[in-house]
């Protein structure tokens, strides 16, 4: 195991390399679409296992082809409290084809060599398994960090020591409604990146941007050192545009992808034309 | 002032997207203010005593405890107004909403009772009130649903899932996530996010202050066993909670066994005692599989119909000071009936698991049970599964 300190930085091994850290591809990832000079990192969501695990795959696989600077992968739970029909409905139909968190996880391994892959995971599933054992599994599957939409602040410090311990970004979230002093705190703590909810509400697309997004987003930037990404509400090319506009230093897409994936007969190719679209408007 | 528990030993916690932590943090502040300032407790008892009907009597129940061979004394909180305990919580938390200047009113319901309560609350107060009901219980609670409209809610059907209970609170924090800046959440057992189950639980505690006292003048002499049922666990903690001093009593807790606990069909967790781990909130005893999956419960019983449990009573559980046990859907019918015609009195299903096991057990010296509601918004359910058990 290479012990790495608290940024990432992967100790050599005991051959001398030094291996990547999730922490270090996920600034990695970010450094390199602000080299290429556009304007915000593409990150887009999947729901694993969604419609079925094959299909998936197809999905991770199209989103690297088509440019995803980060891919967020979603761990289908029974009781999502912080998404929206359509992410929601998502779950449960994986659910139903017999996704199993070991495989959802194992998705990751068909593109972490091209993207770094961000997990989104629930709390259950990941105390159900174990979090020393849930982590291993992921990193396995070599994704790069983790997501927990149900542990705010409070409830973060193990898991927090853990991914650390194994160079994984545990990447918080705030939202509109955070205080200043408390989203000063979460800052501090954020790994990877601060996912900045874009506003007051669940997953789901909507028809416009957040207004005041540009404030929610500089007041992130101004008390975070690593990079913001915003998402909840982001659909359109339109609407990427603007969050980069707005600010963002990346761009997350779930609900409008995971609506063509349920809704296209290629899957794979319907949501492939949409990141390609996607991240024109970020250049 | 003391602090409001977020654990009870390893239990409880806040795990809910961040968005609505402010809203907890401003929750939590707003009720340490409330319970201290005697304007709002003078508010509260006065309405509980001239609107709700309190002190609900404790009523020795004769027929009842001939049959059993034991005595069982009932503490009466299907009297209230409303017909169950849900209202004593619902009129404390929607006054605690006034004071914080959110008019609009969320509540989940199972079996209707916490529904109409908050509806009832919300007309008093002239608050709006939005109740979300799964399908399936509004099917098999209808008078339930029917009242709560005339009181002027809104009731959203929830389709999820088994369209029940869990996916009535699921849809109740969804919409507080989205409308967090207006909106309070009237959760309607000591389950969810801190500071919810201890708030729930001192808002309920006003059943086991006024039974202890009622049985001591009474029979001169602490229970030995003090027996309610438990959904999440609020007319337990309630009923429990001014007895957790007396080492001498014994304190159960009745879940509801469904079809049996070994079918697996059955909403009785802290029974059941399998892994912990969260849901809406709050780290307890909970029904899952092995991946993490919430399982779906199983009871006849709406207001039992639930995976989850208060974290309280997980750390009652753990720690010994109470007892869980399970009583199936065919036991809690019977004891439907027979408490409906030893002693006149109709029984919420709920309420009836808690006399099932009275009456099934061993012997004691004094039984206290706490009846926590009236059974009328069961009868079609009830009579239905009467009928089709007479049929075979
Ligand atoms: C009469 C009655 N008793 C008990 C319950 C179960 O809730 P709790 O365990 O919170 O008391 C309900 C819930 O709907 C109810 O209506």
């Amino acid at each position: 195991m290479i012990a790495p300190d608290h940024l990432g930085r992967s100790a050599p091994d005991h051959l001398g390399r030094s291996a990547t850290s999730g922490i270090e591809r996920i600034a990695e990832a970010f450094e390199a679409a602000r080299a290429e000079g556009r304007r915000a990192a593409l990150m887009p969501y999947m729901m694993g296992g969604f419609p079925d695990l094959e299909c998936s795959r197809e999905i991770a696989l199209a989103y690297a082809d088509a440019g995803a600077d980060l891919v967020e992968l979603g761990v289908p739970f029974s009781d999502p409290l912080a998404d929206g029909p359509v992410i929601h409905a998502a779950g449960n139909v994986a659910l139903r084809a017999g996704a199993r968190v070991h495989d959802v996880l194992e998705l990751a391994r068909a593109i972490a060599d091209r993207v770094p892959v961000v997990v989104m995971c629930y709390a259950n599933p990941i105390y159900a398994r174990g979090l020393e054992r849930f982590l291993d599994m992921l990193a396995g599957g070599g994704a790069s960090g983790l997501i927990v939409p149900d542990l705010p602040l409070e409830e973060a410090p193990a898991v927090l020591e853990a991914c650390d311990r194994r160079g994984l970004a545990l990447v918080p979230l705030v939202a509109p409604t955070t205080p200043e002093a408390r989203l000063a705190r979460i800052g501090e703590r954020a790994r990877g990146f601060l996912y900045t909810v874009a506003l007051t509400g669940t997953t789901g697309e909507r028809a416009g941007l957040a207004e005041g997004l540009d404030v929610v987003i500089a007041r992130a930037k101004a008390l975070t050192e690593v990079p913001v990404a915003v998402g909840f509400g982001i659909a359109t090319p339109e609407q990427a545009a603007a969050a980069a506009r707005a600010g963002a230093d990346g761009v997350i897409v779930g609900s409008r992808l995971v609506r063509a994936a349920g809704e296209a007969s290629d899957p794979a190719a319907a949501v492939r034309d949409l990141v390609l679209a996607l991240g024109r408007a970020l250049r | 002032m003391t602090a409001v528990e977020h654990r009870f030993g390893p239990y409880g916690g806040q795990y809910v997207p961040e968005t609505l932590m402010p809203a907890l943090d401003e929750l939590e502040r707003a009720w340490i203010d409330a319970r201290d300032d005697p304007g709002y407790q003078a508010e509260l008892d006065a309405l509980l005593h001239d609107y709700v009907g309190r002190p609900s009597p404790l009523y020795h129940a004769r027929r009842l405890s001939e049959a059993a061979g034991h005595p069982i004394y009932l503490k009466r909180e299907d009297l209230n107004h409303t017909g169950a305990h849900k209202i004593n919580n619902a009129l404390g938390q929607a006054l605690l909403a006034v004071r914080m200047g959110k008019r609009r009113i969320i509540a989940e319901t199972g079996a209707g009772q916490h529904g109409v309560a908050s509806a009832t609350a919300c007309a008093l107060l002239g608050l709006e009130c939005i109740v979300y009901m799964g399908t399936e219980d509004m099917r098999r609670q209808k008078p339930n649903v029917e009242r709560m409209e005339l009181l002027g809610a809104r009731v959203e059907p929830v389709e999820a899932g088994a369209r029940t209970l869990k996916e009535a609170v699921s849809a109740a924090i969804r919409d507080w996530v989205t409308n967090v800046d207006d909106t309070h959440y009237i959760i309607g057992s000591c389950v969810g996010p801190a500071p919810y189950p201890a708030l729930v639980r001192d808002l309920q505690r006003v059943i086991g202050d006024e039974a202890r006292a009622q049985v001591l003048e009474r029979c001169g002499r602490l229970p030995q066993r003090v027996i309610a049922c438990v959904g999440g666990g609020s007319n337990a903690i309630g009923t429990f909670t001014p007895f957790v001093a007396d080492a001498e009593v014994e304190l159960i807790g009745v879940e509801a066994a469904g079809e049996g606990l070994e079918s697996g069909r059955h909403g009785a967790p802290l029974t059941a005692a399998g892994l912990p781990g969260v849901l809406h909130g709050a780290f307890s005893a909970l029904m899952q599989d092995e991946e993490g999956q919430i399982l779906e419960a199983h009871s006849i019983s709406a207001g039992l119909d639930y995976p989850g449990s208060g974290p309280e009573h997980a750390w009652l559980r753990d720690s010994g000071r109470a007892r869980y046990v399970a009583v199936t859907d065919v036991q809690a019918l019977e004891a439907f009936v027979r408490t409906a015609r030893l002693e006149g009195i109709i029984p919420a299903l709920e309420s009836a698991h808690a006399i099932a096991w009275t009456l099934s057990s061993a012997t004691s010296e004094l039984d206290l049970v706490c009846l926590s509601g009236r059974g009328d918004k069961d009868l079609a359910e009830a009579i239905a599964h009467l009928g089709s058990a007479r049929a075979r």
